[in-house]
């Protein structure tokens, strides 16, 4: 018993003596939901913070663990987290508990960018630090069954399917995926590529029967979709293992096929519609919570993240595109290369449809992708009804843009209050 | 005989742990499922939950697999503890081996099955190997729910084995070995000695390790995920997609009280069911 | 004697000769379930990236260490390592230090509130930690526990509490109370008793919970990814981008959190085994 009292002591001892230690540390914590994968965690590291004048302290961490520990340092009123690293949707969230950020130096960075990081305030609230979009890869192989006349520069979504089929009887097994899996960005697909795509809208036109011709297009495609589909959230793993051959996904998440074998891939803009080639540009924003312990370090870093050299370093850690006009070097790794085409490709194209991330959701984001993929999983795996779910998830979707009192955005056109859901 | 407050000096320790680090956080938590943001007492938060399309299937799924996976373990790591104390030599190696899985995370034997089950794993690689099938299939398909389920079976048996298996041995190990020896001259045979002499002696630890399995077995999560992907709603995902992706605390609160519920329902049933008579007690 | 004569299924050569082919092969079948599965992860771990993505498989590891060596060389491995040795332990000792009196209290005493308690001790298992993170994490702010050894400890302390305290009352429950009894009546006080009889008896059993909270502890991924920053353990650290990580990576990954537990289960295995002993002392 006695031993047992002294080693509890000692335990204690070391607990407290850790955290006196802890706190007399001046580094920059950095708390990211992105750059997660154990290799751009290390060249973020390495390569992109090691030449801040500061000390960095670089944390990426699951979506869930972030954001219980934002909260909790909002809660308490005081915390460790010098500058945050999130997508767009964690952020709008946290708005009012983020330092404005309106003196720091945003040359050259693109306005729609910074009009989106305001979240519908007067202040910036967050900076833009990355983006991305989404694109299609394929393996060569694929190549050999396009449909006749079909360029892959300028697909339509019929000869995707046609495609899909053709390489499903040919080779015996479904050869396309599609990354529904947990982790997966279906939503994305949904809300800025099939929905633009067939009804030039994202929330208006929800229930439309333009809208329910996709979702039964989409549901054809899906018959020739790899059916382990639920399971894939990076698709650059089935592509190098050649369970897929044709798929869909993020830049970020198709870049170790791209980097790997860069010779077996290529990368092709998305599908087009009847009513254009919807695309979505999706992007990560840095800010500085009100609890940054040192505020005047923390927007020094943020200032160092968007210098153009921090930026291309930031590309090759990430494979996330620079918000700032930079010249990129040639030495870029494959993936940059071989998407960067790609997305010229399709933002160049003559019936481009670009769409924009959701605004003016606060906290209801969430909600608002679940409306899709709650759609999906309803429709294309349950098996449901198309014109029921529409109606049921419309119903959701108009109460959530009334509760939110959310503006339309591109593709939809602008409105006077909330977005209307037709 | 003893200080009437001996007892409960004896719990003061763990009772203030728990007061601290799980019944005020517990508190805070649970308050969020019927209170809304501006103090309201209010039903919303279930019936929100209730009425959710996923909530009946998450519900079934993790009752099923509770049921399929739970008495499957309790029975062969009874039977894996008979082998162990049937054994004349390398007892140590083998309950060494059986024991590796307690040390695997359930994050690990989701990666570890994955690459058995998926569509170019170790599986279908063997299969074809063998001359079974011509080229991979999809083997966690959404079609075949069936497949997930069994698979997802599998690598719970394989993960959380182990725990039971070693709280019955310890058991088995506090059975007076004279018992057994009274049994025989009597001439009861092996199983008669089981039934008879083993399984009722084992009660209290038959009873921790059905509790303790159960209660895990309810907040399945990690395992599930990585084998069945979207395809398998459980209640523990659910309460992950609420709070982190649809950022509604009080639904997930509404979610963790459910898990709550029947935890402590099956607890009951198994204390109940299990239970020592007082004048059998040793 | 024998000394497979004193446990519960009989001695087997007792058996005739099917029913120890059965045996044996029932103990190498089960063998092989536990052991196949961590074989492959290690033929994935040791193989190069290109092989963990062809398809078939092979069945043997090409020795390919490139995977690990990124591990090893992973800037702060060796520091996370340590914190999570030093987590575990301190829960370790604050888990039986709090649970075992609790379980000895349990199995001996009828007394008021005993099943509200074991119900609360059952609760905190029953209810998802990922939710009491953020209630914990603004106490540990406020009160200045946070990013400590010590707090994290002590939150995995709740989890392994459950454990200790059902694990050593079953264990004392399978001890007769007739044993403190004679030596209460050899002259020795209640404490004198436990400490001379009872406990060499279940000592082991409680090395055995001690091994679980230890276990529990290694593995918790979500508390210790909120409540530590500069002191986080092995599983917060690598864990958080192991599942999105190139697959050559994943694998290794999942073998650098699988083989310390492996190593630590072997160097306590004594604990976990001499609990044959005890019943023929």
């Amino acid at each position: 018993m006695i031993i047992k009292k002294n080693t509890l002591a000692a335990a204690l001892a070391t607990g407290i003596t850790l955290l006196a230690a802890g706190a007399a540390s001046a580094e920059v914590l950095f708390w990211s939901t992105q750059a997660r994968p154990v290799e751009e965690a290390q060249a973020m590291r390495d390569q992109v913070l090691s030449g801040f004048s500061g000390d960095v302290d670089f944390q990426p961490s699951e979506n869930g663990p972030w954001l219980t520990r934002v909260d909790a340092e909002t809660q308490a009123g005081s915390g460790k987290i010098g500058v945050l690293g999130s997508l767009h949707g964690n952020l709008i969230s946290l708005s009012d508990n983020l330092a404005d950020m309106s003196d720091i130096g945003v040359d050259g960075v693109n306005s729609a960018f910074l009009e989106l990081g305001k979240l519908g305030t007067d202040q910036q609230k967050y900076i833009p630090w990355m983006q991305a979009t989404y694109i299609m890869a394929a393996n060569k192989k694929a190549l050999e069954h396009l449909p006749e006349g079909a360029d892959i520069n300028a697909l339509s979504y019929d000869q995707l399917i046609e495609w899909a089929k053709t390489m499903a009887e040919k080779t015996g097994s479904p050869k396309f995926g599609f990354p529904a899996g947990p982790k997966g960005l279906k939503h994305r697909f949904f809300q800025g590529y099939m929905y633009p795509s067939y009804t030039n809208s994202m929330v208006t036109k929800f229930r439309s029967p333009e809208a329910e011709l996709a979702w039964n297009k989409f549901k054809e495609l899906w018959s020739y979709t790899n059916p382990g589909s639920p399971n894939f959230s990076f698709m650059q793993e089935q592509l190098l293992t050649e369970e897929v051959w044709v798929a869909f996904d993020h830049t970020a998440r198709l870049a170790d096929a791209f980097n790997t074998r860069p010779d077996d891939f290529v990368a092709f803009p998305a599908p087009a519609g009847p009513t254009g080639r919807g695309f979505m540009p999706v992007v990560v924003g840095i800010a500085v919570p009100d609890t940054a312990p040192d505020m005047a370090e923390s927007k020094a870093l943020v200032s160092y993240l968007l210098e153009p050299a921090t930026q291309i370093e930031t590309l090759r850690a990430t494979n996330f595109f620079p918000v700032v006009d930079v010249e990129l070097p040639d030495d870029m790794p494959a993936a940059v290369r071989m998407s960067g085409a790609a997305i010229a490709t399709m933002s160049g194209s003559a019936d481009a449809n670009p769409g924009l991330l959701p605004v003016g959701l606060g906290d209801l984001g969430g909600k608002f992708n679940a409306v899709y993929v709650d759609s999906f999983e309803r429709i294309v795996l349950a098996g449901q009804d198309v014109r029921t779910v529409l109606d049921d998830q419309a119903d959701a979707l108009r109460k959530l843009m009334e509760e939110a009192g959310a503006p339309c955005w591109a593709p939809d056109v602008a409105s006077e209050g909330a977005c209307p859901v037709d | 005989m003893y200080p009437r407050s001996l007892p409960y000096l004896l719990l003061l320790p763990s009772t203030l742990f728990l007061c601290v680090f799980f019944l005020y956080p517990f508190g805070l938590v649970a308050w969020q499922a019927f209170v809304t943001d501006t103090g309201q007492f209010t039903s919303e938060f279930f019936v929100e939950m209730k009425s959710h399309w996923k909530f009946n299937t998450a519900f079934t799924n993790t009752i099923l697999l509770a049921l399929a996976v739970v008495p499957f373990q309790v029975c062969l790591a009874l039977y894996m503890a008979t082998l162990v104390n049937g054994m004349k030599r390398g007892r140590d190696l083998i309950l060494y081996i059986w024991t590796i899985p307690l040390g695997i995370s359930d994050l690990a034997a989701g990666i570890i099955w994955l690459a058995i089950f998926e569509q170019t794993g170790f599986l279908n690689s063997m299969m074809q190997g063998m001359g079974f099938i011509d080229q991979p299939v999809s083997l966690l398909s959404y079609q075949n729910t069936g497949m997930i389920f069994l698979a997802i079976l599998l690598a719970e048996v394989w993960r959380a084995t182990a725990i039971v298996l070693v709280i019955l041995v310890a058991g088995m190990g506090l059975i007076p070995k004279e018992y057994y020896e009274a049994a025989e001259v009597f001439g009861a045979g092996r199983w008669k000695r089981f039934t008879k002499i083993t399984l009722p002696m084992l009660k209290p630890s038959l009873q921790t390790a059905m509790i303790l399995r159960v209660i895990m077995a309810f907040e399945v999560f990690a395992v599930v995920v990585a084998l069945g992907g979207t395809n398998l709603p459980v209640l523990m995902g659910e309460i992950y997609t609420w709070q982190f992706d649809l950022q509604d605390a009080n639904v997930a609160a509404a979610y963790a009280l459910v898990i709550l519920l029947i935890s402590i329902s099956c607890t009951l049933l198994i204390m109940w069911g299990l239970r020592t008579p007082k004048e059998a007690r040793v | 004697m024998s000394e497979a004569h004193r446990f519960g299924s009989g001695p087997v050569q007792a058996a005739g000769p099917w029913s120890r082919y059965l045996f044996t092969g029932a103990v190498v079948v089960l063998c092989l379930w536990v052991l196949v599965p961590i074989y492959l992860l290690l033929v994935n771990t040791l193989s190069s990236p290109e092989a963990v993505a062809t398809y078939p498989k092979r069945a043997l590891p090409e020795f390919d260490t490139q995977s690990l060596a990124f591990f090893m060389n992973y800037a702060g491995v060796g520091q996370a390592l340590w914190n999570s040795i030093k987590v575990a332990t301190v829960t370790m000792i604050l888990s039986i230090g709090a649970g075992a009196p609790a379980g000895y209290a349990l199995s001996r005493f009828d007394f008021r509130g005993k099943d509200t308690f074991r119900v609360l001790v059952l609760m905190t298992r029953a209810f998802p930690l990922p939710l009491l993170a953020l209630p914990l994490a603004v106490l540990y702010i406020r009160i200045g526990l946070d990013d400590s050894i010590l707090g994290l400890a002590l939150v995995h302390t709740t989890l392994a509490l459950p454990f200790a305290v059902l694990i050593t009352f079953s264990l004392f429950s399978g001890i007769p109370i007739e044993l403190e009894e004679a030596a209460w009546t050899l002259g020795c006080n209640r404490f004198q008793a436990f400490i001379k009889v009872i406990l060499p008896l279940v000592l082991p059993g409680i090395a055995a919970s001690a091994i679980f909270a230890f276990v529990i502890s290694w593995n918790e991924v979500f508390a210790a990814a909120v409540l530590t920053i500069e002191h986080r353990t092995l599983p917060a650290f690598l864990l958080q981008g192991l599942a999105e990580s190139p697959l050559h990576l994943k694998f290794a990954g999942g073998a650098v959190l699988v083989l310390p537990a492996l190593l630590f289960i072997f160097l306590v295995r004594k604990y976990l085994f001499s609990m044959w002993g005890i019943a023929n002392r």
